[in-house]
């Protein structure tokens, strides 16, 4: 790391700390932007490039820590100084309003686009910033938003984050921008990235394209952990010496993995390959099968299908095939107005009931064994789920699959939001439980999870492009494959 | 102290303070003459609100947007048409009773056809087919009053130890609706439904074939009620449902249930409906006019459902 006394940095955050309950989102981080530079901003999911990119943009306020823009510090620092200190960014998930023109857009982007003719002004910006960065892009001004393709939308909002109306621009946060851009529109945005960098502005750059990150930055980052692990210039990696920057010290582990060889056994569940493209999806019994790959590339969509495909929605099949842990429990988990106990056993009352009365004493004393055997902590199972922190209600959520006799677990990155306590107990209660013979499927973006299991899937764009057995399910291995396109 | 404060926890509660207090009140203005009186017709005409509230209710509880609104229109098929087949022979009196049931059963499916197939809203999908109900009952009513048999009438009219026949059969629904909401597996699964859906069907719950026995359900009460409603009046009338539509889910909201679904009760649609036939006889006692005893209605009900909100520790 520099610690050169330059005088212009365009932001600067130091040592900057920030939790979400149990998670340590960021670790005492520091990033200095100086102006004329291109910073690449890697690591894998959950490392901390989304959080550290809202705390420049002002929408996260750090609990610990400084940022200081041109020198100088900030001590109210939050959108509206982001913005008048020139700070842009384009988001991941496009942030557009669909029913609006481009022209309408951008007037909500800048607010001082206002008097009469802010229209025509505002066509003229937006317009020339189009055809300065995407030549050739055939997007009207006039057109609304939910007419545009994908990647139109994509290319009014970066044009939209370089347009200068009022305060100069200074420093463009790009999160992920290429990933709707075709080849030719891709290379458009880098050449437009660097000649921006060389008259003087600064762009910090997120993407999970390594090549990408190599040939556009002065610079690059790379997070792991919310902590910077690397901070060197571009020149000095290479794609093989980044992905290894990227992953931590393999763990001993001290479960045997299982490697022996499927032929012969028939699987639990396998689903074929989608379109003839990647591989097939099976899993056998007693193993422990990883999902893993970049988030949001069909992990959790291949979990639906399968529970879904596997479950009736007109009748309950008297034996359960397959169970599954949500990972979102606002969404796909939790029922808020019942208490713990009702919470844990919805899924098993087939087991729990007689000609379709519940057993209330079998369904108490099912509840206190898990209450028991998964440390739930509190009082009385009478209370109210919502009464208990996050991890103890994904606790409920593990109990309540592995309640039921399905011989088949299908887990959506359960972990999230998860203490590390909380999550040793329950790897210890997967291991027991697949040692007696099930199977867990186990969809995880945390890289130290999927080095636990026993076989791993890697997912790229909605398929299934590796499967990586026994020794060779390793972080660099997993990384390297999360790169990888699709091979058939 | 203690169970007093754990009563007014209870969401019903309020709707029986509120039937109480308008029970009292007409009974002081006419100086207790009326008394048993008043609470024999409360108790008949509320027995009607309560066997179609508790249809409401369990589809109210499939959480938002699931409503019934063929109430009125199944109530009037199935009292016409049971009546026409009796033809005031006594001993048809259980044939006609299956037969209603029948009619509710296809409705039911009917209704749930309409939502689940054609992908159609349940406020749209139970109009429409209301239409179509409705219109079946006029083709085959053909304008006529068939009265039912003699002994069905002396049934629905007469009571047992003082207590009305009609109330007595609200009564032994109500418990079995109540068990079936508290003891079973199936009133689990709705409730689950109400309050996530996604998390209903990502539990195992067969989401569509709980949906679908509680839209039936509903349908199936709704025309035991029009078969004992049309035999209580003296015969069935192609507008005889039109009221039950606004009070099968005035009786629900105002009983405790929670609108957004997931949590249902039972005792409060008792308390409910008697408040809603009390209310109107009390307003008539004291002489108001029509207009002002429709504004007081709306008022009262209001009143009473700001009252049992603002104390619902589990209002959402």
């Amino acid at each position: 790391m520099t610690t050169a006394p330059l005088p212009h940095a365009v932001i600067e955050v130091a040592d900057v700390k920030i939790s979400f309950g149990a998670v340590k989102a960021l670790d005492g981080v520091t990033l200095r932007i100086v102006p004329g530079e291109c910073v690449g901003l890697v690591g894998h999911n959950g490392a901390g490039k989304s959080t550290v990119v809202n705390i420049i943009n002002g929408a996260l306020s750090p609990q610990e820590g400084t940022i200081a823009c041109a020198g100088e510090r900030v001590p109210r620092y939050g959108i509206a100084a982001a913005r008048a200190n020139g700070v842009r960014c384009v988001f991941q998930e496009l942030s557009l309003c669909p029913n609006l023109t481009v022209i309408e857009n951008t007037r909500i982007m800048h607010g001082t686009l206002k008097g009469w003719g802010w229209r025509r002004r505002a066509a003229r910006i937006i317009g020339s910033k189009l055809d300065e960065i995407f030549p050739g892009h055939g997007i009207d001004p006039t057109d609304t938003v939910s007419d545009l393709s994908i990647a139109q939308r994509q290319m009014v909002e970066i044009a939209t984050a370089f347009s200068q109306v009022a305060q100069p621009v200074k420093l463009v946060i790009l999160d992920e921008p290429t990933s709707s851009l075709d080849a030719t529109l891709a290379t458009q945005l880098l050449g437009y990235v660097r000649s921006f960098v060389t008259a003087g502005g600064s762009v910090i750059f997120i993407s999970h394209i390594l090549s990408e990150i190599l040939s556009t930055s002065d610079r690059i980052v790379v997070m792991k952990d919310g902590k910077v692990v690397t901070e060197r210039p571009a020149v000095e990696f290479d794609e093989h010496s980044l992905v290894a920057a990227m992953g931590s010290v393999v763990k001993g582990h001290d479960r045997e993995k299982r490697a022996e060889g499927a032929a012969g056994r028939t699987p639990l569940l396998s689903r074929p390959s989608l379109h003839g493209k990647g591989l097939p999806f099976e899993v056998f019994p007693g193993e422990i099968v990883g999902l893993a790959g970049l988030g949001g590339h069909g992990q959790t969509d291949m979990l639906i299908d399968l529970y879904l495909g596997h479950t009736s929605n007109w009748l309950r099949r008297r034996e359960a095939e397959v169970a599954f842990v949500a990972g979102d429990r606002t969404l796909n988990g939790v029922f808020p107005l019942w208490n713990i106990l009702k919470n844990l056993t919805i899924a098993d009352l087939a087991g729990l009931s007689r000609k379709g009365i519940v057993n209330e004493t079998a369904e108490a004393d099912l509840g206190h064994a898990w209450k028991e055997r998964i440390d739930i902590r509190t009082q009385d199972l009478d209370n109210p789920i919502l009464s208990l922190s996050g991890g103890n209600q994904q606790k409920v959520l593990f109990a309540r699959a592995l309640a039921t006799p399905a011989p088949a677990v299908l887990m959506d990155d359960p972990m999230r939001g998860v203490d590390i306590g909380t999550k040793q107990e329950v790897y210890a209660i997967l291991r027991a439980e697949a040692d007696k013979g099930r199977a867990f499927v186990w969809y995880s973006t945390e890289m130290d999870e999927v080095c636990l299991c026993d076989r791993v899937y890697v997912f790229n764009n909605g398929v299934i492009v590796a499967e990586l057995k026994g020794d060779a399910v390793t972080e660099k291995n997993v990384l390297a494959a999360s790169f990888t396109g699709i091979a058939a | 102290m203690k169970p007093l404060v754990l009563l007014s926890r209870k969401p019903w509660i309020w709707s029986f303070v509120a039937a109480f207090i308008v029970w009292s009140a007409t009974i002081l203005f006419t100086g207790g003459a009326s008394t048993i009186g008043l609470s024999q017709a409360a108790l008949t005409f509320a027995a009607f609100s309560i066997l179609v509230g508790i249809g409401q209710m369990f589809v109210i509880t499939l959480g938002p947007g699931n409503i019934d609104l063929c109430v009125p229109a199944t109530m009037t098929l199935a009292g016409t048409i049971a009546l026409k087949f009796m033809q005031v022979d006594d001993s048809l009196i259980l044939p006609g009773l299956f037969i209603a049931i029948a009619i509710g059963v296809a409705v039911g499916i009917g209704n749930y056809a309409l939502i689940r197939l054609l992908q159609i809203p349940p406020i749209i999908a139970t109009l429409s087919m209301s239409f179509i109900v409705q219109s079946t009952a006029i083709w085959t009513n053909r304008g006529l009053r068939i009265k039912p048999p003699e002994t069905l009438a002396s049934f629905t009219t007469e009571t047992t130890a003082g207590i009305p026949n009609v109330a007595l059969v609200a009564l032994t629904l109500s418990v079995c609706a109540f068990a079936l909401l508290h003891l079973t597996v199936y009133g689990r699964w709705i409730s689950a439904i109400g309050q996530n859906i996604r998390a209903a069907r990502m539990a195992g719950i067969p989401v569509d074939g709980a949906r679908f026995v509680t839209y039936v359900l509903c349908s199936v009460l709704a025309a035991i009620c029009g078969y004992l409603l049309a035999s209580f009046s003296g015969g069935a009338a192609l507008n005889m449902g039109s009221e039950y539509l606004l009070m099968s889910i005035a009786v629900v909201v105002i009983g405790g249930t929670a609108v957004a679904g997931g949590n249902s009760n039972v005792p409060g649609i008792w308390g409910a409906s008697l408040f809603m036939f009390l209310v109107v006889s009390m307003l008539n006692t004291y002489g108001a006019g029509a207009g002002i005893r429709l504004i007081m209605t709306g008022l009262i009900i209001i009143a009473v459902i700001v009252v049992a909100g603002g104390r619902n520790p589990h209002q959402r």
